[in-house]
């Protein structure tokens, strides 16, 4: 990526000094002090948990000033919001992880929600229009206005919150985990925009990512928040290139010689193949999600489906798990060798089969409920006597993978909404091990988690394989495929395309398999 | 309540009290909030509130909305309404002295018969929300509409109940079996000893359990602490019964049986049972229960099919107070019960809520209705008292949300 990374010295568009933040006897900042110049592209890396978002909700007024202490200075005057509304009018909007548009109203609709332009009491539809062709065409989004959110891809999305952005005259963006749903193309495009909107608009952007190689590519500072604490300051320039080790070493505190565990394979007898799996979009008949999608899985071996979204993964996955996703399904599921059928969830998990989904909060976890009954809540079949639970059965099998996983909880009691990102998705992984699984799926196990907790869940991966379980991990991090699995299949539309021994296979090759359109031929696709 | 089932190496650990009040200083508020309504009506009436008969009284009139709160707090928790208890309440009602009066039911025949029609509209509701997919306010809106337009068909006028059996169930007690001692019902003596007993034996049985399981334990002096409020409560609940009734009987109010067994099986089924787990799972994440292989539909088919078991029992019994059916009974029941779960801290949007919770709601409703009744208040003001008592704890509840970040 072509990224220029001069700047203009000494003109410092935000300073925040000293911040302390607490919430009740928590303190979430201690003492943070942040220094961005105008036309920057500005980095913040730490943990989950390290107070980054906690940072930027005290800039942008969604906690008013007084809550907390400290001074910022913005454009050399101090900034006392009290709302966001207040930080947006002095052109600092804040784009969260979590998009704030409204899937059923249409691109247009969103990009002025709250900000409608207008003519008397009414909305000037005309105006609008003109203005949201205006930014759209600045962040290359080719939709029609009218197209409804809810339609259009995350990608997408993303273009139309920094379109939004544009109409309040941004003069600070701040974008949380931007990419942290994107594919590798869109974040492409996305860092790219905001680079351009750098040059052409003399537009500041803050970046909270956990990507460190898009840190290092398109940022030119760089600030590790480490328990609400800076821990260092990096600029970046051709001279001195982002030094991603040191970088993982200061978010971590600790050096990560490896991001991968060591693991040595023993591979056994197959445990799972799916021949010949197809099924269609639920919404649109015509279109075939998946097309003769075959592999399989052998115990203690991990397989990886790599793919760009879209390519099939997740649905061909949960169609598998219980018809949970399209319509006109078929193929035929063996299982150590004996033909299955799985009408249902429950009955995919009678067999031995699990599936940890990729969204935890949408879709793996009650956030409302403690660690246990998330832990419990697919097991209680084999925790309870006539539908009367065994809680002390219950809260030693919680108790055991909060140990064994290095839940960071107090107890097993907390709930599961209180966790920071890693550790719920060890949740995940507790309640799917206590269904004793043969066959475990992870669809994107390490999405928007921080390095330390990565390396947790590898070594969990690692484990589970060890115990003889067959383990299909579906990752859009090449790295990540790359570093934990023995073998890797990759898929695109709908089909497999190839597979491949993950040690001699590189990430040139994958993109290569992913992008094509070969369906791969049936005496190569079983290992 | 909330068990600390903290882990640790091999010392068995102990919370300290002040760790044990701070932590459940909210989830006290509501029973505090309860005792504050009760003492402040306590004075405002003289003293009449708390007199024994009217104690009594307290739950025979309110019965109705404990039980259908109880099915209600289930059907909030998994994000559901249920808005036609009330036009149920009246049909089944009016079935029931319809058969009793003309096909000459005994009154248990005529009570199986309740409930079988109860349950019979629990499915038909639970079919429409869990099978078809229609929106439980809609499908409970029709049942509103339904049921009250055939209680006006099968009641007309009004059907008198004939049977004492039947209108004993709201106004009578517990035989006297163990005679009076001085002025109160031995048996209620009886039972409110052994309840003080069980209750200081499940404490310490309990703290013992967390010592042995390696957890976090509960200081004693919280133990105690806990005992002794309940003792205290207990036996002045105890001294009030015992000395309720008038010159043939007195002690124990039948409503209250019903009321505590309904509490007792409910609590168990909620708190214990896969199914009252696969509730809350249904209602605080719908996608992730079906991915963990929850059967979601038929938990939302058995929740609405309970509902309309516990709205028969509240037939039964709201049937027996008015000794007679009418097209008009039960009008906006399903709104007290509604209101006692919002007022006992159930979520709106499902997911979270207790049965201690949502009785105490409806108890602090009944306290509210009857101290304003007792001190000579038009109805029209308490329904308006009521309503902004709804809204001021579901805001207070929110607000001490709020704050804690």
């Amino acid at each position: 990526m072509e990224v220029g990374k001069s700047t203009d010295q000494g003109d410092v568009i935000l300073q925040m000094r000293h911040i302390v933040k607490r919430f009740g006897p928590v303190t979430a900042l201690k003492d943070v002090n942040l220094t961005v110049k105008r036309g920057q592209i500005y980095s913040l890396c730490g943990e989950n948990g390290a107070g980054k978002s906690t940072m930027m909700n005290v800039l942008s007024g969604v906690y008013p000033y007084g809550t907390y202490e400290g001074d910022i200075l913005y454009n050399g005057e101090e900034c006392q919001f009290k709302t966001i509304r207040d930080s947006e009018e002095k052109g600092i909007v804040i784009i969260h992880q979590e998009l704030a548009l409204v899937p059923y109203m249409s691109i247009l609709e969103n990009i002025f929600l709250g900000n409608q332009k207008r003519k008397g009491i009414a909305i000037d539809r005309d105006a609008q229009r003109k203005e949201a062709k205006r930014v759209m065409d600045i962040v290359g989004l080719k939709e029609n206005p009218d197209t409804l959110i809810a339609n259009i891809g995350v990608g997408k999305q993303q273009l139309v919150e920094i379109a939004k952005a544009l109409t309040k005259d941004v003069k600070l963006l701040i974008l949380d985990e931007p990419t942290a749903a994107l594919n590798d193309e869109d974040s492409a495009h996305l860092l790219q925009l905001i680079d351009q909107l750098r040059k052409e608009r003399g537009v500041t952007a803050i970046i909270i990512s956990h990507k460190l190689n898009e840190i290092a590519a398109s940022a030119d500072a760089v600030q590790v928040i480490r328990d609400g604490q800076t821990i260092s300051h990096i600029d970046i320039d051709e001279q001195h290139p982002l030094d991603v080790d040191a970088l993982i070493r200061d978010m971590v505190g600790r050096s990560l010689t490896n991001r991968y565990p060591d693991h040595t394979p023993h591979i056994g007898k197959e445990m799972l193949r799916i021949e010949k799996w197809s099924m269609r979009h639920p919404l649109d008949e015509s279109r075939l999600v998946a097309k003769d999608v075959s592999f399989n899985v052998r115990a203690g071996e991990i397989v990886g489906l790599a793919g760009l979204i879209g390519a099939g993964r997740t649905e061909t996955a949960m169609s598998v798990f219980g018809r949970q996703y399209g319509t006109h399904a078929k193929g035929r599921i063996v299982m150590e060798g004996k033909e299955v059928n799985f009408p249902s969830v429950r009955s995919a998990i009678d067999h031995g089969v699990a599936y940890a989904t990729e969204d935890r909060k949408v879709y793996g976890l009650n956030l409302m409920k403690s660690i246990r009954e998330n832990t419990s809540m697919a097991s209680l079949k084999s925790l309870s006597k006539g539908g009367v639970i065994d809680r002390i059965a219950e809260g030693k099998v919680a108790e055991k993978y909060r140990k064994e996983f290095r839940t960071k909880a107090p107890t097993i009691e907390m709930p599961a909404g209180n966790l920071s990102g890693g550790n719920q998705q060890k949740v995940v992984l507790a309640k799917w091990m206590a269904t004793n699984p043969k066959v475990l799926i992870l669809d994107e196990p390490t999405r928007g988690i921080d390095v330390g907790a990565k390396y947790d869940i590898y070594e969990i991966i690692n484990q589970l394989a060890d115990s003889g379980s067959a383990v299909i991990v579906i990752s859009s991090e090449l790295p990540e495929l790359l570093g934990i699995c023995d073998r890797i299949y990759t898929m695109s539309e709908g089909k497999i395309t190839a597979n491949l021994d993950a040690k001699s296979t590189n990430q040139e090759e994958l993109m290569k398999y992913m992008t094509s359109s070969q369906a791969l031929s049936d005496d190569r696709v079983y290992a | 309540m909330a068990e600390q089932t903290k882990a640790v190496h091999k010392e068995p650990e102990t919370a300290s009290l002040k760790d044990m009040v701070l932590g459940n200083a909210r989830a006290w508020g509501i029973y505090l909030a309860l005792v504050l309504v009760i003492i402040v009506f306590q004075f405002l009436t003289g003293g009449r509130l708390l007199n024994p008969n009217n104690v009594v009284a307290l739950f025979q009139q309110n019965a109705y909305v404990l039980i259908a709160a109880i099915g209600m707090l289930m059907v909030i928790i998994a994000t559901h309404i249920d808005l036609s208890v009330g036009s149920v309440v009246a049909f089944i009602g009016g079935v029931g002295a319809y058969g009793m009066a003309h096909w000459h039911l005994n009154w248990m025949l005529a009570i199986i018969l309740m409930i079988a029609i109860g349950l019979a509209i629990g499915a038909w509701h639970g079919f429409w929300v869990a099978y078809v997919g229609v929106p439980g306010f809609v499908t409970t809106l029709g049942g509103m509409l339904i049921f009250r337009g055939l209680a006006t068909v099968v009641a007309g006028e009004s059907i008198p109940l004939q049977s004492r059996e039947f209108r004993a169930i709201a106004k009578d007690y517990v035989p006297n079996i163990l005679g009076w001692w001085g002025q109160f019902d031995g048996l209620t003596i009886v039972l409110g000893l052994l309840a003080i007993v069980f209750v200081i034996f499940a404490q310490f049985k309990k703290r013992k359990n967390q010592l042995k399981a390696g957890v976090t334990a509960e200081p004693l002096s919280w133990v105690v602490l806990k005992s002794v409020v309940a003792v205290l409560f207990i036996g002045y609940f105890t001294y009030l019964l015992a000395s309720s009734g008038n010159a043939e009987q007195g002690g124990i109010p039948i409503v209250l049986v019903i009321i505590a067994v309904l509490v007792g099986v409910y609590w168990f089924v909620l708190n214990r049972m896969v199914f009252g787990r696969n509730v809350y799972a249904v209602g605080g994440n719908r996608k992730a229960a079906i991915l963990s292989g929850i059967n979601t539909k038929r938990v939302d088919f058995t929740i609405f099919l309970n509902m309309g078991f516990l709205t028969s029992v509240a037939a039964i019994i709201t049937l027996s107070r008015l000794a007679s059916a009418t097209a008009q009974t039960g009008m906006e029941f399903e709104m007290d019960a509604i209101a006692a779960c919002f007022i006992g801290g159930t979520a709106v949007t499902g997911g979270v809520g207790t049965i201690p919770g949502a009785m105490v709601g409806a108890l602090i409703m009944g306290v509210l209705n009857q101290g304003l009744s007792i001190m000579g208040v038009d109805a029209a003001w308490v329904k308006t008292i009521k309503g902004l008592v709804v809204i001021a704890a579901v805001a207070y509840d929110l607000l001490s949300k709020r704050k804690k970040g």
